[in-house]
């Protein structure tokens, strides 16, 4: 009897907890899903380019990379971030008045 | 409570079909409610698996022989710490410990990412939940573990006596995680395969679970290895058995995952590559759960035929079939956004080295199910032994020893003559130093390999050793700190990079001990009477004297040796040979004692330069007649109890015992009161203690890389590089 | 000669390479392999001097051990044979009567002298599936 008791308990609990979102209400596919989804990839991508040229920054400084062929490749870095930040900025105005969704942290530094 | 446990357990099952459907429903046409719904599904799973898998070791831990397999694999005489770890040396407890690591890795998982790949997350929780219901429906319908004993037993059989070792006993909870946790990265390249979201974020998602992943299941490898050390009385570590074979397949795409993984961050590159080595990992972890069940391929460790084979060789040909249908579906959106600048750059040395662990993969994997494929191919089985894996997989080993050190010194897109000049020499000067150096060695001639291969571990850690000087001195020249502070700065804020180095700089240590030691290895069986020596590799080793025990779980017969070299004291070993009772009433009374499971225990005293291992193999044949004798006089004393009168059987059966029991120790006593010879093997293996040494570096270089930093700093740095680029944006748009 | 081609011409190369590297492994591993068989197979083909792996059970009251060797028999799975094995050398813990073995052997007459080193002993019955016994529950 007792047993049945946990289960039937386990159950009711789980019933609840799984079924929340649910009695809150539909919310219907966000319409800008696809473009939420994009923002977020290039979220993911411009805090990889900010990773890569600190790392040509490191490579630089440890000797790995010359004075020149720092300044190139810091040069080219740059101009591949900048132009993900205008895609951001394109896709911004696209999503309009709605915010974005919260961002992804940054990733880790290293 | 197994009733309670076996409810559970169908709820569990229900839980995960429930979140399949609603995860899968909300993705595609129910919205978000159903989403989230069929995420707190795999929350709840975790929640119900956890009261389930306490349910189990609750019972192991009160000996709860009702429970079939706590009678099958436990006793009262077990050890407290066995007895909780014993849940899983069963095949019904061991899928249980494997869905709970599933549900806790995946709620982990998805509690992260809760806030992205929101597309991708849905599709990914169904993949999760899928493989939570097969590995639930084998507990239900094939390998309860809840099954119980109409008649319940005063006693169980115990743990495996091979078992009773805490390497053991830690190395598959370890695999398990390294499996499940490959899982996770398996999900999302499926969902975002299925809902063509193959950019950057899923990678960044998952990136840290792949990493982890790798981290347990080498923690793993190298536990079973240990164990297999000091536990087995054969005196080597890694025998290329399929199941050792097995966990590390898994390892070695999953290790070329990582690294190529961070050339399509960077680069947009190498995703065909990556999908696919992702869902090969993901499915080579479920292959070797499989091989561990189902009795395909004889092993020291394939633990008899299952009735397992045929669901699991059902999944995973889902899995291949899946993975390979999607890839090719989803090529076009696999595309590579940029091409290689430069064979000689460090995406090309990534890339090659993808080669060799891919190429190591594929001969492991060929050696380990050559018994199937000549039997297909021929009609008969056939099997290939360790020379053959040896004579592929060292130079392959070589090479990637090699890369490994390149790697770190050459920059990202290119490598120019300048930097070859300044990151080569120093690390070349020293490979060529070592090799002349052991070459001078008397002996080293005889193995040219190790010594070549020494240069090579030298050029490693010369190459990581020069990183992180030249990085300690980079932030001292601009945040003037002392060495140390400026040492654990640039390491601290360049985790991933630093972590990845001492990674390399672990494995090269431990591949170099593997080397010498093998290369080198000393093994010599002598047959010895207490007082004799033998001379072993230089070592005068004498065996001072027999020792017997009796305890209550096991007779042990062991020696206790003497070593010394030139006259001076090196070290002194015990070994000792376990019998553990039987429960094979027929034979005998006294018999039995000695006629159950054996084990060793490895004397060894371990050093850095040197270890010497020895076994004892105490023949108790010699013990026959006294045991037979014993048998016969307990059983007519038995037999006159039992005709005796009832009132005072019970009594007398106690005190027969009582004797029984000093007459066992008795017997085994004569080992040491009168000893006959006894075979030893002795084991001298340069170098071996550094296999576990570099192991350790190596997963705690994993962990560094594993570690995020603290928020407040990865605000810093990205806030500081998006203040600099942004002014770079406004200047463009002037 | 443009990039493009290049490429085209790399990956060529390197997947011969890769093709003659398989096809050189899948060779070796046909001609390294040593057949596994049973005892009575061994009893109706063995030639001497080719080592075979003799896959079998260990023979009840067929163990005996003098002086470093280990003497014992392996009885075939499917008919009832055995084979007599002469063996020095490392034995696995788990080496039991009744248990299983594979063991590298070549043939000299009746008798199959076992390559040292080369025995490798079934671990018994961990995640074996036991028949259910009467009166359980599942």
């Amino acid at each position: 009897m007792m047993e049945l008791l946990v289960v039937f308990l386990v159950v009711l609990a789980i019933v609840a907890f799984v079924g929340a979102p649910l009695r809150r209400g539909a919310r219907r596919l966000d319409p800008d899903a696809a473009l939420h989804a994009e923002l977020a990839d290039l979220e993911a991508a411009k805090e990889a380019k900010y990773r890569e040229i600190r790392d040509a920054e490191l490579d630089h400084r440890t000797g790995k990379l010359s004075e020149e062929d720092h300044r190139l490749l810091d040069g080219e870095l740059r101009a591949e971030a900048i132009a993900l930040l205008k895609r951001i900025d394109a896709v911004r105005a696209r999503v309009g008045a709605q915010p974005p969704p919260p961002a992804a942290p940054p990733p880790a530094v290293g | 409570m197994a009733t309670v446990g076996r409810a559970l357990l169908i709820v569990a099952f229900a839980v995960a079909l429930y979140g399949i459907s609603a995860s899968l429903y909300g993705a595609f046409a129910g919205g978000r409610a159903w989403v989230d719904s069929g995420r707190r599904a795999v929350y709840a799973l975790a929640g119900v698996l956890t009261l389930t898998f306490a349910i189990l070791e609750l019972a192991f831990l009160r000996s709860d022989f009702s429970f079939n397999v706590v009678a099958t694999h436990s006793s009262t005489t077990t050890p407290t710490f066995y007895k909780a770890t014993a849940a899983w040396s069963s095949q019904e407890g061991s899928l249980l410990l494997w869905v709970w690591l599933l549900s806790i890795w995946s709620s982990l998982a998805l509690r992260v990412t809760r806030r992205r790949v929101r597309e991708v997350a849905p599709v990914a929780t169904a993949v999760l939940l899928t493989f939570a219901s097969f590995f639930l429906m084998l507990t239900l319908f094939f390998a309860s573990p809840f099954e119980t004993l109409a008649s319940v037993p005063q006693e169980g059989t115990g743990l495996n006596p091979l078992l009773r070792h805490p390497a053991m006993m830690f190395h598959p909870p370890m695999l398990y995680s390294g499996y499940t946790l490959f899982s996770i990265p398996f999900a999302f390249a499926i969902g975002a395969l299925v809902t063509r979201r193959l950019n950057a974020e899923w990678i960044v998602s998952t990136r840290r679970f792949a990493l982890a992943a790798w981290l347990c299941l080498g923690v793993g490898i190298v536990l079973g290895a240990r164990w297999s050390y000091t536990e087995l009385g054969w005196g080597g570590y890694w025998a290329w058995d399929p199941v050792e074979n097995a966990s590390l397949l898994p390892w070695l795409t999953g290790t070329a995952f990582i690294h190529s993984l961070m050339i399509q961050e960077r680069r947009g590159m190498l995703k065909v590559w990556n999908a696919s080595l992702v869902l090969a990992t993901g499915t080579l972890a479920i292959l070797g759960t499989f091989l561990v069940r189902s009795g395909i391929l004889d092993s020291i460790h394939a633990f008899g035929a299952s009735t397992l084979g045929i669901p699991f060789l059902i999944l995973i040909g889902a899995m291949v079939l899946g993975s390979v249908g999607l890839v090719v579906w989803r090529r076009a959106d696999l595309a590579s956004e940029h091409r290689l600048d430069s064979l000689f750059s460090r995406e090309a040395v990534f890339l090659l080295q993808n080669v060799i662990l891919v190429a190591l993969a594929f001969v492991v994997w060929w050696g380990t199910f050559f018994p199937l494929i000549s039997e297909a191919v021929t009609g008969t089985r056939a099997s290939v032994g360790p020379p053959w894996f040896d004579k592929y997989t060292v130079p392959l080993a070589f090479v990637l020893v090699a890369l490994s050190g390149v790697g770190p010194l050459v920059p990202w897109r290119r490598l120019t003559l300048a930097s070859v000049r300044r990151g080569f020499v120093l690390p070349g000067v020293a490979a060529v130093v070592t090799v002349l150096a052991l070459l001078a060695v008397p002996g080293a001639w005889a193995e040219p390999k190790a010594a070549v291969f020494a240069g090579v571990v030298a050029f490693v850690l010369t190459s990581v050793g020069q990183e992180l000087w030249r990085g300690m001195r980079a932030r001292q020249a601009s945040a003037r700190e002392p060495a140390p502070v400026a040492l654990a700065g640039v390491v601290r804020r360049n985790r991933r990079r630093y972590g990845g180095y001492i990674v390399h700089a672990g494995f090269a240590v431990l591949l170099l001990g593997v080397a010498i030691s093998s290369s080198f290895q000393h093994a010599q069986d002598v047959s010895l009477r207490p007082g004799q020596s033998a001379r072993v590799d230089g070592f005068d080793v004498k065996y001072v004297r027999a020792t017997s025990r009796a305890e209550a779980e096991k007779i042990s017969l062991g020696a206790v040796l003497d070593v010394s070299k030139d006259g001076r004291h090196v070290a002194t070993l015990r070994t000792t040979r376990g019998f553990y009772p039987s429960q094979d009433i027929t034979q005998g009374i006294v018999g039995r004692f000695f006629g159950g499971e054996s084990e060793s225990e490895v004397g060894l005293r371990a050093g850095l330069g040197r270890d010497i291992w020895t076994v004892i193999n105490p023949n108790i044949a010699p013990l026959a007649p006294i045991i037979d004798r014993g048998n016969r006089t307990f059983r007519r004393a038995m037999v006159g109890i039992m005709s005796g009168p009832v009132r005072d059987r019970e009594r007398a059966v106690m005190q027969l015992y009582t004797l029984r029991d000093a007459a066992v120790t008795a017997v085994a006593r004569r080992f040491v009161t009168s000893p006959w010879p006894a075979d030893f093997r002795f084991i001298v293996s340069p170098l071996a203690t550094w296999i576990w040494i570099g192991a350790i570096v190596t997963f705690l270089g994993g962990l560094l890389a594993l570690w995020p930093a603290p928020a407040a700093a990865r605000r810093r740095v990205s806030a500081g590089y998006a203040a600099r680029v942004a002014r770079e944006l406004a200047r463009t748009t002037q | 000669m443009n990039p493009s081609r290049k490429r085209r011409i790399r990956l060529v190369v390197a997947l011969t390479a890769a093709l003659l590297a398989a096809s050189a492994l899948i060779y070796t591993s046909f001609s390294a392999g040593s057949d596994e068989q049973t005892a009575g197979q061994l009893l109706a083909g063995a030639v001497a001097g080719k080592t075979y792996t003799l896959a079998g059970t260990v023979k009840d009251g067929s163990v005996r051990r003098a002086n470093g060797v280990l003497w014992f028999s392996v009885r075939d799975p499917h008919r009832p044979v055995a084979v007599r094995v002469r063996y020095t050398g490392l034995v696995p813990d788990p080496f039991r009567e009744g248990r299983g073995v594979m063991v590298k052997v070549q043939r000299r007459g009746d008798l199959f002298v076992g390559e040292k080193d080369t025995m490798v002993t079934k671990c018994p019955s961990k995640f074996q599936v036991a028949p259910p016994r009467a009166g359980s529950n599942v």
